[in-house]
């Protein structure tokens, strides 16, 4: 890391109606250049964090600094720090994808030609040059983010700071995103914060991970540190078309220690062990019985149980 | 709390200039007029369907009116146009951005927020402005009123438009709910609709007073003025910048209001 381009210290937000508290104590830095990520369950406190670090709400205590400057002291300046794209963007929704992608160039500052040029690449650069005519609403939901997302590239800041920004999105476009993003760090040195509860996506494109459980920061290290921290066991997934023959061994065995959802059993094993058992049932007679398996080494929704995250709804898609 | 000291080196980046006001006011205005494109029509013509029917029953109650009493009715008719849209469709409208969680969109740009809201309010005002012509026009001929000074409409919606417009946004921006902002709206609207549209010298002292106090009183008098052929440079100005007035007061307001929603 060549130095951070935020740092975030004790910061506290409870809300005032129903008295939730959404961010309680919140530490973290985010380096310059960094694709860092915010995972965590509904409800973990990430987008009241985002939402403090854009300036829009502002924090009952603690501290947040963005490129040297004091986002709390001056909310303002994040406005010229941050291209943000909030979960929906409702203001744009009766523009033209053109116009609404020009509209965010021009209030960021940029004259008339200048956005209307640089809204043609964007729409070009996510594939939406079909549909630059039509307005947002009119567009299918995918579409309509990746609207969103060329919305919120336009007139380059130092800071992209994107609130599930591949939500709804099907895995091509996913991927014109993550290429975009990319250009934008490798090319210019943008500093890219994003918020997701897609373990995968979140393992694909970070290079650190922050994963927030209760408005906590439970843990904050590369993917891979995350995962090796937390334990040496692999998971081995099986489905089963039928009813499981309880009367192999193994099976008996897996059943003790699974995690039953539907047909499905999760059975985390140390890796040894899941690669016998799984030997025995595909070479024995349970395999008949046997739908699909998979056999993974941890993910972060595993870091995320094993430090006592209490939420298990993260996205696997 | 203690206060930790940042461990990391900060990467200091300066910040650029906002960016300016009337850059933001037409990039606003643009986007709401492309808002409003689809609803514009059909909300124009009920609104001038309703100056123009109010203005035919008043013609068929009132049988022999003298010049001043018909100018005041076609004035203040002309201008009820403005505060449907200005006012009662403008504090829903804002009504609906707080609610709908559009100010965020704004707040988080390098953009004086006072800009985003005259934008948004007058591209308001201007969809008012055929309205407004056409009523005057059919009512000046009904009542038979001469047209010589009737380019005065042109100022006074433009000073109903800015006066009107400013209170609007700042009741939608100020009301939690969208239902307080439509029946704020409203009934700003209906005292407009009275104050406007009686002349002055049929109120009672105590609403006299009051139709002083109403924004969109001095543009129903710089056209009442001109369709009685007496208007003067002098009182269209002082009664222009006193809308003007109204609508800087009413605008800070509002701008108020947009930073407290954003933050709640």
């Amino acid at each position: 890391m060549s130095g951070a381009a935020v740092v975030v210290r004790e910061v506290t937000k409870t809300y005032r109606d129903g008295g939730l508290v959404a961010n309680a104590g919140i530490d973290l830095e985010v380096g310059a250049g960094e694709v860092f990520g915010l995972l965590g369950p509904n409800g973990a406190g990430k987008s009241t964090l985002v939402r403090q670090l854009v300036g829009l709400t502002r924090p009952d205590r603690g501290r947040i600094e963005m490129f040297g400057h004091d986002i709390v002291a001056g909310p303002s300046v994040a406005g010229h720090l941050v291209a943000y794209l909030g979960q929906d963007e409702p203001a744009l929704l009766d523009l033209p994808v053109h116009a609404a992608v020009a509209t965010t160039a021009r209030l960021r500052g940029e004259s008339r030609r200048a956005a209307a040029a640089e809204a043609t690449d964007l729409v070009d650069e996510l594939g939406l040059t079909a549909v630059a005519n039509r307005p947002l609403a009119r567009l299918s939901g995918g579409q309509r983010r990746l609207a969103c997302v060329a919305s919120s590239l336009a007139a380059r800041r130092p800071l992209l700071l994107l609130d599930e920004p591949t939500a709804g999105l099907d895995p091509v476009a996913r991927r014109e995103v993550w290429a975009a993003v990319a250009r934008r760090r490798d090319a210019h040195g943008v500093t890219v914060v994003l918020v997701t509860h897609n373990v995968l996506e979140a393992e694909a494109v970070l290079d650190r991970v922050a994963i927030l459980d209760r408005g906590r920061v439970i843990a904050c290290d590369t993917p891979g540190r995350l995962k090796a921290a937390v334990s040496d066991d692999v998971r081995l997934d099986l489905v089963w078309r039928f009813d499981p023959p309880y009367d192999e061994p193994t099976v008996a065995a897996l059943a003790e220690r699974a995690v039953v959802t539907g047909r499905r059993w999760t059975v985390r094993l140390a890796a040894d062990e899941a690669r016998a058992a799984l030997g025995r049932l595909t070479s024995g007679a349970a395999f008949a019985s046997l739908d699909d398996f998979t056999l993974a080494t941890p993910s972060l929704e595993d870091v995320y149980l094993a430090l006592g995250g209490r939420d298990d709804d993260l996205e696997r898609v | 709390m203690t206060e930790t000291s940042v461990l990391a080196p900060v990467v200091p980046v300066s910040v650029g200039t906002r960016t300016s006001w009337w850059a933001t006011a037409d990039a606003v205005y643009r986007l709401a007029l492309a808002r409003g494109r689809i609803a514009r029509g059909p909300l124009l013509f009920v609104a001038t369907l309703q100056s123009v029917g109010i203005l035919v029953l008043l013609r068929g109650v009132v049988r022999h009116p003298d010049r001043a009493t018909s100018a005041a009715v076609v004035a203040g008719g002309t201008i009820l146009v403005v505060a449907f849209v200005a006012l009662n469709l403008l504090a829903q409208r804002f009504g609906a951005m707080r609610t709908g969680r559009s100010l965020d969109y704004f707040a988080a740009l390098p953009v004086p927020v006072s800009a985003v809201v005259l934008g948004t309010a007058a591209s308001y005002a201007t969809f008012t402005v055929p309205g407004a012509l056409l009523t005057a026009v059919v009512g000046a001929a009904m009542f038979g009123l001469p047209f010589e000074q009737l380019w005065l409409v042109v100022p006074a919606v433009a000073a109903a438009g800015i006066a009107l417009s400013g209170l609007g946004a700042a009741l939608g921006l100020s009301l939690p709910r969208v239902e307080l902002a439509t029946v704020a709206g409203q009934l700003g609207m209906t005292v407009v609709l009275f104050l406007g549209l009686i002349p002055p010298g049929h109120l009672p002292a105590a609403l006299r007073g009051l139709r002083q106090a109403v924004p969109s009183t001095y543009a129903v008098d710089v056209l009442a003025a001109g369709l009685r052929g007496s208007a003067t440079p002098g009182g269209v100005l002082w009664r222009v910048a006193a809308s003007l007035a109204y609508g800087a007061v009413t605008l800070a307001i509002a701008a108020r209001a947009f930073r407290r929603a954003v933050a709640s």
